[in-house]
């Protein structure tokens, strides 16, 4: 064989084997290169939907979504970048901690991307950049949305806030769902309805490069946005209650009776939910955690207080259900109560008393300790209790919002469990007047007052209104039941507590275009477990008695129940809550009643409702 | 050679074209050579097309590359073997004389220093010059001395292939050198170099691996080889290259995703398109079926060689025209095969296809040669 024919041999052979190279890429292996080149071409970008908003009742925005600007360079735009810099930090305030994050994301952006160095411009910002934008060239500003609450401070604790994925929220959530979303609902209906507000993540298709500069759209699918949550929350009032708080620690909650839907709920100090949305700074933070007043705390939910006298009306109901007392029965009051076989006097806060026999109607009107220590007695902690659960008391009451308190309903099974020690008699003295061991939260007390409004029916507090339905029966009748007459005997002795002329709360009854049941209470603290180390002055504040006042109205035909808790009587230590509840129901239920109202509004509907069938027991669920 | 009825029939098949060829025949042209060689060039420019991303100056460059190539190809063609034969060792002198000068006053790209600039010459390689010159010289020593050729023949040989070997793998350039030294070997091969000596070389290179491996290649051409064994240990490194062009070959199919539709190529995923991946862009965009019109346009280059060579009327000739298409087919077959993951990568250029200036000059030229061969060839036989 010459040399020529081998070479030619050779030659075939070798062509024979790219061929067959390229045939088992192109031929045999085509499908698996062809995945891998569609990964490289088309990327798949995130489109972040649209937070659903919250509306109070009226439509009121609570929280939306505002443009957010952002300050951001584009590398390969610029040529002086630490001139541009230095221009910049001329121009507007510029913080070291965001030049330093700037500067670490600039070395891994890819060169046509705008890498963000401010977030949150203002108004004034945005303007002193678009007229030094011909010396800034590279220099964009970009919108995105951002959470905004329009009334930063009046919803904090309702409506809550976003802030930024942490860590353990990364690890917890669908990151499918989340994709290009920065922000999560963190306390408040934000968090609760997170999975409603939240919407659907759109999807864009894009082309890009082999530098991920992208070519062009291939296909896309819109983001859907998240459901709008309308709450049963009265702005107005709810303004009314914040404004009536004022300055002083406290809570109001109102509660709309034939509902149970939040009508305002209002805890003092508050603080700035918008500072959450784009980062709190350290210092602002801390300010707030370590303020005596915690104004991130949620008193109405949260804050867990001796109900006082403002329960005595349901205890009241307990004697007249177990037959302890009756329309007939009265109590011989000294000013003191004893024990058999014991010498200690517990004491009424009049300290000479209410007259010699006190009745279960002045009992109630002037809140006699008295009487309702020798209630008390006869029925025992644990009758108390089974009967006062059906008020929701001890329990959470099962509000759309997390983080709610329990309060305590102690029994003698409570005290064996939690305390490990046996009930002693005394201590159902105090139970009975609403100290020892009892704490409710304000949301409980609102609860327990719209159950008295409704005649021995509970209802379930909810927030938002639509447009979730709620099916679940939220209006459960009290098994342990009340005559009509005994329900007219104790509601009749709360009218005469605002109405009546010895009542605790006579001072609100002028000029009242409406009948109101209420019951006014005041709460001994002993070593509150907020206050600690401050001045004595400062401790003596906070060693005064909450005041407190819970109350429905009309009476005829319940439309809202209220319960306000003023922390140690306010600043002045003379504030008390009844006044603050009629700004309250003076709000609500003034353009419910004048009739002049313009007809139009669900409210007028319901106002003309009031003449015809009162709210009755046994009237089964509320829709 | 034995081959005298295949070179007969051979020139029955050429009587048929007369009127048209002894037109040609005038000029020194060899009609086959030429017209396959401009359908490869054809062919390679509308690749470049798309792999330039339709740049304009690349295109007039590449044509003036061509053009420029084409004439020295027709003016090499008028040329007397004779004459090429005494003046091939001038230029083998003058080629490692401009080998030397690179490594004091080269210029180059990417750490190694290729090309020489002289006053009146565009900017060219050296290495470019030794491609014809080396096995021209190897030729002319050989075959003016008894075939097959001696041992010491053969050390003469291997000294002049050794010399221009070292100092372009000095600039370094590996892929050149080899190139450089296989047109040289293969002058040898068809000089008749006995067996014993090729057996010899084969298990002094299998020996000498290991210490080449150590001591002479450079840490990138190790890299190089590493990643052709393994592309997916560093994907975004070494690994890339390889793996975005099986990626652009293997996604073409049989048809091919459309002319200037290829995504890897168009979309810059794949590395040094329109040079030396240049069959990515081809294999992506026209599919398989593109690549064997490109392998077909090649081995219609390679036979007309072969059946050229065959009509040599002298050794000289034979062994020029041998080695020249030999080399060709070698630059086609290491790209191709480089390219799709079979060969370590290797600066090597697709013949005719990728975007480079001197080195489609020094093909042409080359080509020249085999034309003036072929002229010779027939005006003997007349």
């Amino acid at each position: 064989m010459s040399r020529l024919t081998l070479a030619v041999l050779i030659v075939l052979a070798c062509l024979l084997l790219i061929v067959w190279r390229y045939f088992s890429l192109q031929v045999i292996e085509h499908n698996r290169y062809t995945t891998e080149s569609e990964r490289n071409r088309v990327h798949v970008q995130a489109m972040a939907p649209k937070r659903g908003l919250i509306k109070d009742r009226h439509g009121i925005l609570l929280a939306e979504n505002r443009p957010s600007r952002t300050l951001g360079l584009v590398k390969e735009r610029i040529r002086d970048l630490e001139g541009v810099l230095a221009a910049l930090v001329e121009l507007i305030e510029i913080e070291d901690t965001d030049l330093q994050r700037f500067r670490d994301q600039l070395r891994f952006a890819r060169p046509f991307e705008a890498v963000p160095l401010k977030f949150n411009l203002s108004e004034e910002e945005i303007a002193i950049l678009a007229v030094n934008q011909h010396t800034l060239v590279g220099v964009e500003i970009t919108a995105e949305l951002a959470r905004y609450y329009p009334e930063g401070e009046l919803y904090a604790h309702v409506v809550g806030y976003t802030g930024r994925i942490n860590e353990r929220e990364q690890a917890q959530i669908d990151k499918e769902r989340y994709d290009g979303t920065h922000h999560i609902g963190k306390v408040g209906l934000e968090k609760q309805y997170e999975d409603l507000l939240l919407g659907e993540v759109g999807y864009r298709n894009v082309e890009v490069n082999a530098f991920g500069r992208i070519i062009r759209e291939i296909e896309s699918s819109d983001p859907q946005p998240g459901t709008d949550l309308e709450l049963y929350l009265d702005s107005r009032v709810h303004k009314v209650a914040h404004d009536a708080l004022g300055v002083n620690r406290g809570a109001i909650v109102a509660i709309e009776v034939e509902t149970g839907g939040i009508v305002a709920m209002v805890s003092t100090p508050s603080f700035d939910a918008n500072q959450f949305v784009t980062g709190v700074s350290t210092k602002q933070y801390s300010e707030w955690r370590d303020s005596p007043d915690l104004p991130l705390y949620n008193r109405a939910i949260q804050g867990q207080y001796p109900p006082g006298s403002t329960l005595k009306p349901v205890f009241a109901l307990a004697g007249l259900h177990y037959g302890v007392v009756d329309e007939n029965f009265v109590v011989r009051d000294r000013g003191w109560y004893r024990l058999p076989n014991d010498s200690r006097q517990y004491r009424d806060w009049k300290r000479q008393g209410h007259g010699t026999w006190v009745g279960l109607h002045q009992a109630i009107v002037e809140s006699c300790d008295i009487y309702f220590y020798e209630l008390a007695f006869n029925l025992g902690i644990d009758r108390l209790h089974d009967f006062s659960a059906q008020f929701g008391l001890g329990k959470r009451t099962g509000l759309d919002i997390p983080s709610e308190r329990r309060g305590i309903l102690p029994s003698t099974t409570w005290k064996r469990n939690v305390r490990g020690q046996a009930w002693f008699p005394g201590e159902t003295l105090s139970a009975g007047i609403g100290q020892g061991y009892m704490l409710v939260t304000p949301l409980q007390l609102a609860v327990a007052t719209a159950n008295l409004a409704r005649r021995g029916q509970s209802i379930t507090p909810r927030l938002v209104k639509g447009p979730v339905s709620d099916t679940s029966a939220r209006s459960v009748p009290n098994r342990l039941e009340n005559t009509e007459h005994e329900w007219q005997m104790v509601i009749d002795a709360m009218v005469d507590v605002v109405h009546g002329e010895r009542g605790t709360a006579r001072s609100i009854s002028r000029n009242l275009s409406y009948k109101i049941a209420g019951k006014t209470g005041t709460a001994q603290v002993v070593g509150i477990a907020q206050g600690e180390e401050y001045d004595a002055e400062a401790l003596a504040e906070r060693n005064r008695d909450h005041k407190l006042f819970v109350a429905f109205a009309p009476v005829d035909k319940p439309l809202i129940a209220v319960a306000a808790v003023i922390e140690n009587g306010g600043k002045t230590g003379k504030v008390v809550g009844a006044p603050l509840v009629r700004e309250v129901l003076d709000a609500y239920l003034l353009p419910l009643l004048t009739p002049e109202s313009d007809g139009k509004t669900a409210n007028t509907q319901q106002a003309a409702d009031l003449k015809s069938e009162p709210i009755g027991a046994g009237n089964g669920e509320v829709g | 050679m034995s081959s005298g009825d295949f070179v007969r029939s051979m020139q029955g098949t050429a009587t048929s074209f007369q009127p048209a060829a002894s037109h040609l025949q005038r000029m020194h042209i060899d009609p086959i050579l030429l017209l396959s060689l401009a359908g490869v060039c054809g062919f390679g420019l509308m690749v470049l097309w798309s792999a330039s991303g339709q740049h304009q100056p690349t295109m007039l460059r590449q044509c003036s590359f061509i053009l420029a190539g084409f004439i020295a190809m027709l003016v090499i063609a008028q040329i007397d073997m004779r004459l090429i034969r005494r003046w091939s060792v001038l230029l083998y002198l003058v080629a490692i004389g401009l080998l030397v000068a690179v490594i004091f006053y080269g210029s180059g790209a990417k750490g190694a220093t290729r090309w020489i600039d002289l006053p009146g010459l565009p900017r060219f390689q050296p290495s470019e010059i030794m491609k014809i010159a080396l096995p021209l010289t190897v030729a002319a020593y050989l075959s003016g001395r008894s075939m097959p050729p001696r041992f010491f023949q053969v050390m003469v040989s291997v000294v002049l292939i050794i010399i221009p070997t070292l100092l372009i793998g000095a600039q370094p350039d590996l892929g050149t050198s080899l190139l450089v030294a296989v047109s040289g070997v293969f002058v040898l091969y068809f000089a008749g170099l006995s067996w014993y000596y090729v057996s010899a070389v084969v298990v002094a290179a299998g020996v000498s691996s290991p210490l080449i491996w150590n001591y002479v290649l450079h840490d990138y051409q190790k890299q190089r080889i590493l990643t052709l064994l393994d592309p997916e240990a560093d994907k975004l490194g070494a690994g890339w290259n390889i793996i975005q062009s099986k990626t652009a070959i293997g996604s073409g199919g049989w048809q091919g995703k459309g002319w200037l539709n290829g995504t890897q190529s168009q979309l810059d995923f794949l590395p040094e398109s329109h040079t030396d991946f240049i069959i990515a862009v081809l294999a992506e965009e026209l599919g398989l079926f593109g690549v064997l019109v490109l392998i077909g346009l090649y081995l219609l280059v390679i036979g007309r060689g072969v059946i050229i060579g065959l009509r040599a009327q002298d050794a000289f000739s034979r062994l020029v025209v041998g080695s020249i298409t030999l080399t060709f087919f070698v630059y086609a077959f290491v790209n191709m095969g480089m390219v799709s993951g079979l060969l370590p990568v290797v600066g090597v250029p697709l013949p005719f296809v990728s975007q480079g200036g001197t080195s489609i000059v020094t093909l042409l030229a080359g080509f020249g040669l085999l034309m003036a061969v072929s002229t010779e060839a027939k005006r003997i036989t007349r």
